[in-house]
């Protein structure tokens, strides 16, 4: 992506597969991607589309039946995809790169009291004493917000609520001060209210750390409150990144021209929601030319014969869509497109005024 | 206006557990138009899958009462009469996944509603219906033959509707009928349910937490916290001017897919310390006409002058 800082973790050409019953599907099919130290990425994409796949290769995290025969993904001067032992890769996972998942119930071990949750994985990495061990962890505790940490140290998750479940599972993340933090779907299972919160605690928490953030979600909203920058993936591909404003207030990929659709905030009342027609294509079998084509409207000839390359819209901003070639006819984006650039325009146009 | 189709007054459920109880609901109001699609938004246990539940009646009211076109569906009722309740009143769950008995057919699925009120004379007119079902939810009739397990969420969540249908039923209760769904299949139900409407008159209990939906879906919103409705508005009045400090604090936790608002906002909390109301207990109150909202006269006269 761009050149302008050293990337804190290079993938190139990545490519996953997974056996399932005697057959194999291609989950990620060629994925690169630089990640800038210090911003907050996020991949977009619909169940499916292979985003939590991806970021389980970080971590060494993919199932058994999984294998990855192409590409690499560099982190601190190693090529992560060299790592054979678990022991190697424990030195990664949790320690350098951590992951929250979705599930705060399913993260945290039922039996086991707060306060040891968090103190195992501090002593497992860093070799502290228990005493020293049980300080950090507090300090942890009260930094994602849990009031009198002290007391609540014993408590069992059960006596937590959902949000106060994720702040632990964030610490617990943290417990080790990852380079990197993984978020899964952080907050799809928790209430609106919940979910801004623990946003605004990631971004606190992130300015203290200074961390780099991949989130994963499926929620544009989400997105717009997070994100530096955005990659859209389709069909276990990226197919458009760039910074926020422009996959918000630009965007050029008929998928995400889809995406932003059929969202109900922008949607006028009395028109029906705009539905992507037909479901994305079986991984089993070698996509042909644009997986997207058979459900977008855009779609050319082009499109169902040959995989278009990324096209350059500016030096931030890719799409993988042959619309962007100079020969294709000029595409009109739906009413929910002009919609976004018009409203991106309004606050440019906002910004210089308050400038001025 | 016309009689509403459904009633709800006063409405109490508590649970009990030995000599533990917990009181889900308390003292909740409100009327449902015919044709309409009225949504009761909340969080998590704040009791707006109860009152679901207590108008089909798994959840019996233990106060209050519920009426349907008239008549007096909660507490003790006739067995012709729960019938009819189960005949006009249909629910749609959550989660379509766990909604449909995987060992049985499509064609059972839609049917065991007709089996079990013999909505048939025979064999041919059962099929016929079960045919016209799934067609309404655009699905086919070789789908009848096949398993859950062959179909997407949205296909699955379309079958659900569909079993829903061959009841056709005036009112429909509909509890987070798209929050497991991806994105681009929560614009087909939707419009689906909404096509439904449209042919049928159909009336609506829409039950969900996301404000974005319920925006774009309902004529009218109940804002419910802790088993209790704090504010109540056509869906643009309460969008454009919501009064209570809760639908305040839950609006602004709504995120917008728009990177320059979203990144500026601020958050509102809600603390229901706020309120004083020692002296003072709050009522339901309509601030302007059909916009109601619960407090005591200190705060109904802040909340006429919050929009000048």
């Amino acid at each position: 992506m761009s050149d302008i800082k050293e990337p804190i973790l290079s993938v190139k050409d990545l490519v996953v597969k997974f056996r399932v019953r005697s057959k194999e599907l291609t989950a990620i099919r060629s994925i690169s991607l630089d990640l800038i130290e210090g911003e907050t990425f996020a991949i977009v994409g619909e169940s499916g589309s292979g985003k939590s796949v991806l970021t389980k290769t970080f971590t060494g995290m993919l199932e058994s039946n999984g294998r990855i025969p192409q590409g690499t993904i560099r982190f601190e001067g190693k090529n992560l995809l060299e790592l054979k032992a678990d022991k190697d890769w424990e030195a990664i996972r949790g320690a350098k790169i951590s992951t929250v998942f979705q599930d705060p119930m399913t993260s945290l071990n039922p039996l086991k009291r707060i306060g040891y949750q968090i103190t195992e994985v501090i002593e497992k990495h860093q070799k502290l004493s228990s005493t020293e061990a049980r300080r950090i962890a507090l300090e942890l505790m009260a930094k994602v917000g849990i009031k009198e940490a002290e007391k609540r140290f014993d408590d069992y998750p059960f006596q937590y609520s959902g949000g106060m479940r994720q702040r632990i599972v964030i610490a617990i993340a943290l417990a080790c001060k990852p380079r990197i933090l993984i978020c899964d779907e952080p907050t799809t299972a928790l209430d609106v209210t919940i979910q801004a919160q623990i946003l605004d605690l990631i971004r606190a928490l992130q300015r203290d750390y200074g961390f780099t953030t991949i989130y994963i979600t499926h929620d544009l909203g989400v997105v717009a409150n997070v994100a530096d920058r955005v990659a859209v993936m389709y069909s276990g591909q990226i197919v458009e990144y760039g910074t926020v404003r422009e996959i918000f207030y630009d965007p050029r990929h008929p998928y995400t021209w889809a995406l932003l659709s059929s969202l109900p905030t922008l949607a006028r009342k009395d028109e029906p929601l705009y539905a992507i027609p037909g479901t994305p294509p079986t991984l089993f079998v070698d996509i042909k030319g644009d997986a997207f084509a058979p459900r977008n409207r855009y779609a050319m000839g082009i499109d169902f014969e040959e995989e278009p390359p990324f096209f350059q819209v500016t030096p931030t901003h890719f799409a993988k869509t042959w619309l962007l070639d100079e020969r294709a006819p000029e595409a009109d984006p739906p009413p929910a497109v002009k919609v976004m650039r018009a409203k991106g325009k309004q606050h440019d146009e906002e910004k210089a005024g308050a400038s001025k | 206006m016309s009689a509403p189709i459904l009633s709800v007054k006063d409405l109490e459920v508590t649970f009990k557990n030995g000599k533990e109880s917990f009181t889900a609901v308390r003292g909740v109001s409100f009327d449902i138009n015919e044709g309409e699609s009225f949504a009761l938004v909340g969080e998590s246990g704040s009791g707006k899958t109860t009152i679901g539940r207590a108008v089909v009646r798994i959840n019996p009211a233990t106060k209050g009462d519920i009426h349907f076109q008239g008549k007096k569906i909660s507490g003790e009722i006739s067995h012709e009469l729960d019938t009819w309740v189960i005949r006009n009143i249909q629910m749609i769950f959550q989660d379509p996944m766990a909604s449909l008995n995987e060992r049985a057919t499509v064609d059972y699925i839609v049917s065991e509603g007709l089996y079990n009120f013999n909505l048939f004379k025979d064999e041919n007119e059962r099929r016929e219906k079960v045919f016209k079902a799934l067609s309404d939810v655009g699905l086919l009739e070789e789908h009848a033959e096949r398993y859950p397990h062959e179909f997407s969420g949205g296909q699955r969540q379309r079958i659900c509707i569909a079993r829903v249908l061959a009841m056709q039923p005036k009112f429909i209760v509909a509890d987070e009928p798209i929050s497991a769904l991806d994105v681009s299949i929560r614009a087909q139900v939707l419009n689906l349910m909404r096509d439904l409407q449209k042919e049928r008159g159909l009336s609506y209990l829409f039950i969900a937490h996301d404000l974005t939906v319920v925006r774009y879906f309902a004529d009218r919103i109940a804002v419910i916290h802790q088993g209790e409705l704090k504010e109540l508005a056509e869906t643009d009045e309460l969008f454009e001017r919501p009064l209570h400090p809760y639908t305040r604090s839950l609006l602004s936790a709504v995120p917008i897919p728009d990177p320059d608002l979203e990144k500026a906002k601020i958050l509102m909390i809600y603390d229901p310390s706020l309120h004083d109301y020692d002296k003072e207990k709050p009522q339901w109150r309509e601030i302007f006409p059909g916009h109601f909202v619960q407090a005591n006269s200190r705060e109904a006269a802040e909340y006429a002058n919050m929009y000048p």
